[in-house]
């Protein structure tokens, strides 16, 4: 062999041997983090948690805890996961547990009871939850609509689901998958709830032949089918997405514009109510408890809107000033009993199916 | 002398299987285990799911499943062969560029390459099963070209000139000498090919609608939404089943085949009419290669109504959608991918040994994680790794441990059609001249496996970098990795996030290119061509 080719070995052969070492040291270093420091307080939660830095920060400074987050998955895959390791969590505290589940982690056996003192300060909507259980905030599922495509081909945007049917809006709506996706789900238990068990079934047929379009969830339907969501190639202006994306597209766009070019349609909105709880086993019972009184705080409420887009279950949090003007607080939202709709989901949904897809 | 000789070889055989074994004994099968242990026994009676596995649904998607995988690795072969020919056979300018742009691909995390698919397809091709079969040739076009291009470039050229004195026809030789030489390459990269497809998740929920559905997303659809692990488990031991089948029928195809020896092959300039087809190929594979990444480029400039880079400066700020500041996620990912790439290396370098040597169970039980469903192996893993030692489930760690299991396949894969192929008479001549065996290892083999070798890390590396199903599941938030963050903006409305998302695709595109273009260069630098 060449002296050459040896170079080349030997140079693999390093290249491997430090790439292992720096491997091994990697390892290390995070494993022997976590022993040095037992004072965590974790929190289990979904793809949508978020709190802004100085937020947490506050949290961390004034219990002494750090605040470890595993995040992964909706509320539902949360909650499997919840479950699959019920009595040896891999947190203290879940949150992002809504009205959709609760039923289902409540028969888990997955959670501790607790009452927060902060409870007395919510709205009356939300004031007396289960003792399992503690409101966080709410999200509210809307249609909503491009207001520049309404204005543009002369047509006045649907105002309730019932026109979502009319000759006039065909091919015009996109929504998600009720098997894959929370907004879909709550927009099908939003038909649930307007023309009931088994009314909605001839609604979805009326959609069908309307030209619906369905995609597997909410990242497609708005960034890509809807065409009012800023730099989507979509063609389609209507869509289910929540009441506060409107006010979302205001502040996310470079030069924000004075009216949002999007809107909710107020009717038809479906409420989410979003939960956390102290799971059975938690290593850090007390830790939890201040968690979970800390997201109920003044300061925790007012950052809801601002980093999750959805709304504080606080009476005394005033909404930001984009929310005020661009997004909107449905005042009389659907809802469905959570025994009710964890009794017939799998149902429905393996109905819509049928209906809809196939 | 020579029995101690051959001792110490026998002792180097055992450690070559040992750490692969133990590897895989720890990070897949007990998982797995604890996983089919917990849907799968009632009241300490195994609970056998026969009924799921004759079910009518169940033929359906597992039928959808082998039909859409033979045909996309067929596709893929086809797009793919061309270039590998043109890469591996000819020099010409911005070759090594090339070879590392076509790893580009491989690394984008399947919303981002759904996404660029649904902004280039027309709308009645855009969710049909034409989509997916796309989208599965443009994945996976990178591993035909670089299995197979590695390969291809080691054989020895000589043949071809000597055929060509007796008077072969351009086609013959390619039919009667190119095939035959190359089909161990060929079938080792159809393998993997065909069990990404057969695995496939992403592309099939997004492109395919929820109209089709494979095994692979059928067993998240029930492990994962409905909860129901007994379904699961069993799709998901079918699936395993199936994996194993394939990888048995491609290895023995692989061994029977046999294939080329190996001499540094000669990589020249194209003459002639050569050069019209080495163009052809490479403008041709190269337009079709480029045009999702710059369609997300294009997006990633897009700032209101005109184009700038405001996307980009961004990214050194924080927002809502992440814990860190957007950057962070790019170092993360360069420590874990790194990370991930030297387990895989540290494992797959003595598997492959081993199976190349002839231990063929290693060889599927390798295979075999690539089978099993990501969603049933992150449930193991919360059940399995929930104490010391190995409390992994909240640590930074598990994050390149499971991507190097993803990417060890890849590692083996690469290396193996190159370890058979060492002309056994070079060993046999050194040890003659008294080369110890580790010597052969060092000066006969390492240099001429140099090539393969840089391919098996720039895989292994890429496919890291891109890992999105496991690393999404197991990863702390403070710790995002490029794909995961790029995820995390797509959740939310608002031209900040698309545009941040849409800037880390083309950040994680280029790093991908760069670090595939650097670890070639340093280990090819010097080859004789």
């Amino acid at each position: 062999m060449t002296p050459c080719h040896l170079r080349i070995a030997r140079r693999a052969v390093t290249l491997v041997t430090t790439v292992v070492v720096a491997a091994v040291a990697l390892a290390a270093s995070a494993c022997g983090g976590d022993e040095a420091a037992p004072k965590d307080v974790v929190l289990v939660t979904h793809d949508s948690f978020a709190v802004s830095k100085t937020v947490r920060q506050a949290f961390e400074r004034e219990s002494g805890l750090t605040l470890k987050i595993l995040q992964g998955g909706d509320a539902n895959e949360v909650l499997n996961r919840a479950l699959l390791t019920a009595g040896d969590p891999q947190g203290d505290v879940v949150f992002g547990i809504d009205d959709s589940v609760l039923s289902r982690a409540l028969e888990g056996d997955l959670l501790e009871e607790y009452r927060s003192p902060e409870l007395s300060s919510l709205q009356a909507d939300f004031g007396n939850p289960d003792p399992h259980v503690t409101p966080i905030d709410h999200g509210e599922v809307c249609l909503n609509v491009d207001r520049g495509w309404f204005a543009s081909h002369d047509v006045p945007p649907p105002t309730s689901l019932g026109d979502l049917v009319l000759d006039r809006y065909r091919n015009l709506l996109v929504v998600e998958n009720p098997a894959t996706s929370s907004p879909g789900l709550a927009f099908l238990l939003a038909t649930v709830a307007t023309y009931g068990d088994p009314g909605w079934e001839t609604y979805w047929r009326a959609l069908r032949a309307n030209g619906v379009r369905v995609v597997d969830g909410w990242e497609e339907a708005y960034t890509q089918q809807f065409s009012g969501a800023s730099g989507s190639p979509g063609k389609r202006p209507i869509v289910v997405s929540y009441a506060s994306s409107p006010a979302a597209e205001v502040i996310f766009a470079s030069k924000p514009p004075t009216t949002a070019p999007t809107a909710a349609v107020e009717d038809g909105c479906y409420r989410q109510v979003e939960y956390a709880g102290i799971l059975r086993g938690a290593h850090n019972e007390d830790g939890a408890k201040q968690l979970i009184d800390f997201m109920l705080s003044e300061r925790f409420q007012a950052d809801v809107p601002g980093s999750m887009f959805v709304y504080p279950v606080r009476a005394d949090v005033p909404l930001p000033e984009e929310f005020v003007k661009h997004a909107i607080v449905p005042r009389d939202p659907l809802q469905l009993p959570p025994a009710e709709v964890d009794a017939n989901r799998d149902r429905w949904v393996a109905r819509w199916t049928d209906i809809v897809v196939r | 002398m020579d029995r101690h000789r051959r001792a110490l070889s026998a002792a180097g055989r055992a450690a070559a299987v040992v750490l692969p074994v133990a590897f895989l004994a720890v990070f897949f099968a007990w998982p797995l285990g604890a996983i089919l242990a917990r849907s799968l026994v009632v009241d300490g009676r195994p609970d056998v799911p026969l009924d799921v596995l004759t079910d009518s649904t169940t033929r359906d998607v597992a039928w959808f499943t082998l039909w859409q995988a033979t045909v996309s690795t067929v596709l893929t072969l086809l797009a793919g062969l061309p270039l590998a020919w043109a890469l591996a056979r000819f020099r010409f300018p911005g070759r090594s560029v090339i070879e590392a742009l076509v790893l580009v691909p491989f690394v984008l995390p399947t919303v981002v390459v759904a996404t660029a698919f649904v902004a280039l397809l027309p709308d009645d091709i855009e969710r049909s099963v034409w989509a997916i079969l796309l989208a599965h040739v443009f994945f996976n076009v990178a591993v035909v070209v670089r299995v197979v291009g590695a390969f291809w470039a080691g054989l020895d050229q000589r043949l071809w000139d000597a055929a060509a004195t007796l008077g072969a026809s351009p086609a013959e030789r390619q039919l009667r000498l190119t095939a035959p030489l190359l089909a161990p390459a060929l079938a080792s990269a159809a393998s993997i090919v065909f069990l990404f497809c057969f695995t496939s998740f992403g592309v099939i929920l997004i492109l395919g609608g929820p109209r089709y559905a494979t095994l692979e997303t059928e067993i998240y659809n029930q492990a994962a939404r409905l909860f129901d692990l007994r379904t699961a488990a069993a799709l998901g031991l079918l699936q395993l089943a199936a994996v194993a089948a394939a990888v048995l029928v491609s290895g023995r195809l692989e061994r029977r085949l046999g294939g080329g020896r190996r001499r540094s092959g000669a990589a020249r300039r194209p003459a002639g009419g050569e050069r019209v087809a080495v163009a052809v190929v490479v403008v041709g594979s190269l337009g079709l290669l480029a045009l999702p990444p710059l369609a997300l480029v294009l997006r990633s400039l897009q700032v209101g109504t005109g184009y700038g880079l405001d996307h980009f400066t961004a990214l050194a700020h924080e927002t809502p959608a992440l814990f860190v500041a957007p950057w962070h996620a790019i170092l993360n990912s360069l420590l874990f991918s790194t990370a991930a790439t030297a387990i895989a290396l540290a494992v797959g370098i003595p598997a492959a040994v081993a199976v190349a040597s002839g231990r063929r169970g290693l060889d599927v039980a390798l295979m075999l994680p690539l089978g099993a469903s990501a969603a049933m192996l992150g449930f193991g893993f919360l059940l399995a790794f929930d104490d010391p030692p190995l409390d992994l489930r909240s640590s930074p760690a598990i994050v390149p441990l499971a991507q190097a299991l993803v990417a060890l396949p890849f590692v083996v894969r690469s290396l193996v059609p190159a370890l058979r192929a060492v002309d056994a008479r070079m060993r046999e001549a050194a040890a003659v001249l008294g080369a110890t065996p580790a010597q052969v290892r060092r000066e006969i083999e390492l240099p001429l496996l140099a090539r393969p070798l840089a391919v098996a890390a720039g895989l292994a590396f890429a496919v890291s970098l891109g890992e999105f199903g496991a690393t999404v599941f197991l990863v702390r938030a403070d710790w995002p990795t490029v794909p995961v963050a790029i995820f995390r903006f797509l959740g939310r409305p608002g031209e900040g996030n698309v545009g941040a998302a849409m800037a880390l695709c083309v950040v994680l595109m280029a790093l991908v290119a760069a670090v595939a273009l650097v670890s070639e260069r340093a280990l090819v630098r010097g080859r004789p061509r």
